[in-house]
């Protein structure tokens, strides 16, 4: 026990000493927080919009003021004709057109059901998809103005995205995802890289010719890490609770074990990378390319996995990220439980199991 | 014995790094192998210290198989690779510590092993390892090494790149270490080092060359060594190359060594052979063999 | 500038801060001459050379080398010298040849001539059937012969060896002296940084740097009579005890 505890002082020792490692996985947190939050952000102000109304009627007149006032929106031009909509696109200022049908108000009134035809430019994907977001966000919101004055109710269609981010904040969205790839890269990257130190260095070689148990080689490297990315979990959640408000719904109890337990993982996935790289620069090469690019991709976290094709959906689903993602989504902003969430844990449970007793048979306890 | 080896071959691929080593190492010997860069060195070194298992043969330090019995090995000898393997980091005085408590010893107990050592560096001691001089990090790695009265200790080119003075001092350390009755097993890339060994194992390409007292295999040459001189080394070299009695010609420091094919080889022959190519203020004196010499007579 | 010398310093200094890593050193060095510039680590070696072949601007003095002034013509030195170092040789995941175009290349050696010095150096040192062979393959021995060889592709003044043969077998390493004292024999002059003090024996006149300073200059021979001791070991732990 005593070896042990050299041996994780000596680990806090390197930590400390490396200012810039320390600032670096201090510092990463925070930035990456308010860039997703201030910088990086779905939501638009301000988008030029050209409407095309075939009504002309009172209601369109209406739904048009309302999207006018809004502050996302602001009109660049009313069309007449149908086949103008590619030339106005095709200028680039326009990025959506709102095309009213003919007797809008008569339809609605008579059938209870009308349409507006959004066509946005998809040039730009994420974009369009957010602007045909807010504006069902507000034909909803004029819906529900519409139905508290008269009895007959009108077909609404909640979206359920919205109905968890009612006010659209993409910063919701990110938290969960910034807080796996912080741990995913402080957890294996900072582990793999501080394992293959010692054996560029040359003090593995003097340690596996010493009486301490390989084990506790393992675990005083992972130990300080643990405690470092539990710290880093904790500011995440407290600057995105006090930054930006975010309501944090289920237990913050569940949420702690739920982070260990991908942080473990994480590390395990450090060590078993630390036991195929000899030098640094691999270990480093292998992180960021074998975990943080699948972390990014295929996690759900910025592109929806059920929008990819079918065989990255598959491979996505070996991706701890991909299951830690669903947990805290599922603890933070859904206010869920384990109730909920058992599948999902047992999962990252199974995948911890099973890197740590690969990286066991894999550590070497001889050079070769 | 302190260290047995027998047939020890081990092949990295295609590359064969030690054939058939067989040697013994007496307790409270120190031995030396010396060889150049890639003759096998290092490999028998880990070996030895149980990082490595070779292909063939077997070994045992202390008593324990390097196989079998590899935990009790690590907890018994002491290492020092070829390179510089302490935290640059942590200071010398927490160097220490560390590899103390993963001994499961302190520097207190075995303060009056290192303490010669240690009281050169004790100075430097919260200085952080990376800063200090060669010889420094050389003395620090060595008091590293022996914190936990190691039975045998195993230094691997340990005064490579270091400057003639810290060697000095080392190989005087090695000696007094020795007296303590630890065996000590050294390899060198420098073959003036050798006589400072007890014994010593001339090693090139994985093979063992000679192995004796550094004494007796000089003795045991089997030619005349002659120290020529002239006026244009170069020259000199080329002219006695073209000699047709030459044994072998290396330049040696200032000289050049020479031997002879021939029994009863006569210096003025050849003295008038080179004066023939033009060569002047020709010397040519007997002396005697080093080390290098027959290293290099066993390497041909 | 005396025309038989090829580098000239006067009170060569380098201060790094407060710290001073060479201290008014003076030297000359003859054309073909063998000269050894010993010192442990960290004694000023590397600062010195440094300055010379034009990397590192002098704090103070005067030094010149192939003619050329170190504070204004570095770049006419670069093209007059050839560097070798032991940590840096060759490309070894480059073939012999590509290694041997390269550096021809960017010495800027005509294409003509860099195929016939090829062919040359490929015979003189035997590596016919490694030719197409990586540099990585080779034995360290053959490396560093190889490596000499190419500092010498664009036949410049004056080589300067870094720490050339630490480490390697002591046969290889006659060949490795013999094919210096073939260049210094057709007028290169060879220059050696080492901190192996046999290696010192090889030169014609060597000096010895001691923090910073030049503590000693000459022959071997006379450093051994001046010391009264029988080689360069000795006469530099004199030095360095005081």
């Amino acid at each position: 026990m005593k070896r042990f505890i050299g041996f994780i002082k000596k680990e806090f020792y390197h930590i400390f000493r490396d200012r810039r490692s320390l600032f670096i996985l201090f510092g990463m947190p925070i930035a990456q927080i308010m860039l997703f939050g201030f910088a990086i952000t779905n939501e638009i102000n301000n988008v030029d919009i050209a409407i095309l109304d075939h009504s002309k009627d009172a209601t369109t007149e209406e739904i048009i003021n309302k999207i006018s006032a809004s502050k996302y929106f602001s009109i660049h031009q009313f069309m007449d004709r149908e086949a103008d909509v590619e030339t106005i696109f095709k200028k680039g200022k326009v990025k959506a057109v709102l095309n009213f049908e003919k007797d809008f108000s008569k339809k609605l009134i008579r059938d209870h059901k009308a349409t507006i035809q959004i066509i946005t430019d998809a040039t730009d994907p994420n974009t369009a998809n957010t602007i045909s977001n807010y504006v069902n966000a507000i034909l909803i919101q004029y819906q529900k103005d519409w139905n508290k004055d008269i009895t007959i109710a009108y077909q609404i269609i909640p979206r359920t995205r919205m109905v968890y981010n009612p006010e659209l904040k993409s910063v919701y969205m990110f938290v969960p995802g910034v807080m796996t790839i912080i741990l995913m890269l402080v957890s294996a990257m900072m582990t793999s890289i501080s394992i293959t130190k010692e054996k560029e260095l040359g003090t593995m070689e003097i340690l596996l010719v010493s009486p301490i148990k390989p084990i506790q080689v393992i675990v005083g490297k992972v130990f300080p890490y643990i405690f470092l990315s539990v710290i880093n979990a904790i500011v995440i959640v407290v600057l995105s609770i006090f930054i930006f408000k975010m309501p944090v719904q289920g237990s913050l109890f569940l949420l702690a074990m739920e982070s260990i337990l991908f942080i473990i993982s994480a590390l395990a996935l450090g060590i078993l990378i630390s036991t195929i790289s000899a030098t640094q620069q691999t270990a480093m090469m292998i992180s960021l390319m074998g975990l943080m690019l699948p972390v990014i991709l295929l996690s759900g976290f910025i592109f929806p996995i059920s929008s990819m094709p079918l065989p990255l959906q598959m491979i996505s689903n070996i991706i701890p990220a991909k299951w830690f993602i669903i947990i805290i989504k599922g603890i933070m902003l859904k206010g869920v439980g384990l109730q909920y969430l058992w599948k999902e844990t047992l999962i990252l449970v199974g995948m911890t199991i099973f890197f740590i007793a690969l990286s066991v048979k894999k550590y070497k306890i001889r050079l070769e | 014995m302190s260290i047995s080896v027998r047939h020890i071959s081990k092949s990295y691929k295609n590359v064969k790094a030690l054939e058939d080593i067989s040697f013994e190492v007496k307790e409270g010997e120190l031995f030396g192998l010396i060889g150049p860069d890639g003759a096998g060195k290092t490999t028998l070194f880990r070996i030895l210290t149980t990082l490595l298992i070779a292909n063939e043969g077997t070994a045992t330090v202390a008593g324990f198989d390097v196989v079998a019995d590899y935990k009790k090995i690590r907890n018994s000898v002491g290492y020092m690779p070829g390179k510089f393997s302490l935290y640059q980091d942590l200071t010398v005085e927490e160097n220490l510590n560390f590899f103390a408590t993963i001994f499961g010893t302190t520097i207190e107990q075995n303060y009056d092993l290192i303490k010669e050592i240690y009281v050169q560096i004790e100075p430097f001691k919260t200085r952080r390892a990376g800063k200090l001089s060669g010889g420094m990090k050389q003395k620090l790695a060595l008091c590293c090494a022996l914190i936990h009265k190691p039975k045998v200790l195993f230094l691997d080119e340990p005064t490579t790149g270091v400057d003639p003075v810290s060697r000095k001092e080392f190989w005087e350390m090695l000696k007094r270490l020795q007296q303590k009755g630890i065996t000590i097993l050294v390899s060198t890339p420098y073959m003036d080092e050798a006589a400072l060994c007890d014994r010593i194992a001339l090693i090139q390409d994985g093979k063992i060359l000679q192995m004796d007292t550094p004494q007796a295999i000089v003795k045991h040459y089997p030619k005349q060594i002659y120290n020529v001189r002239a006026n244009n080394t170069y020259q000199l070299i080329n002219s006695l190359k073209a000699y047709e009695y030459n044994h072998s010609v290396y330049p040696f420091g200032e000289f050049v060594h020479y031997t002879d094919r021939r029994a009863d080889f006569n210096p003025k022959d050849l003295m008038l052979f080179l004066e023939s190519k033009n060569l002047s203020n020709v010397e040519i004196k007997k002396t005697e063999a080093t080390i290098e010499d027959t290293f290099m007579e066993l390497a041909k | 500038m005396n025309n038989n010398n090829v580098i000239e310093a006067q009170n060569l200094t380098k201060m790094f801060g407060d710290f001073t890593a060479v201290s008014a050193i003076s030297f000359e060095v003859k054309k073909g001459e063998i000269f050894g510039f010993l010192g442990a680590n960290g004694a000023g070696k590397t600062t010195a050379m440094k300055m010379l072949i034009g990397i590192s601007k002098p704090t103070a003095g005067k030094a010149s080398v192939a003619g050329f002034d170190v504070y204004k013509q570095a770049e006419d030195i670069k093209k007059n010298i050839g560097y070798m170092s032991q940590k840096f040789a060759l490309y070894d995941d480059l073939t012999v040849k590509e290694n041997i175009m390269f550096f021809g290349g960017i010495y800027g050696v005509s294409r003509k001539r860099i195929k016939e010095k090829t062919a040359i150096l490929i015979e003189e040192l035997g590596l016919e059937e490694v030719a197409n062979q990586l540099v990585g393959a080779l034995p360290l021995g053959w490396k560093q012969k190889l490596s000499f060889s190419v500092s010498l592709i664009h036949d410049p003044k004056i080589v300067f060896l870094d720490e050339p043969t630490g480490g390697v077998d002591p046969i290889t390493r006659r060949q490795f002296w013999e094919m210096i004292y073939k260049a210094a024999n057709q007028g290169t002059t060879v220059f050696v940084t080492t901190h192996y003090m046999d290696e010192a024996e090889y030169c014609d006149r060597v000096s010895i740097m001691v923090n910073g300073k030049i503590e000693a200059l000459d022959t071997p021979k006379k450093l051994k009579q001046q010391f009264n001791v029988t080689n360069m070991n000795d006469v530099f732990l004199k030095l360095a005890r005081g």
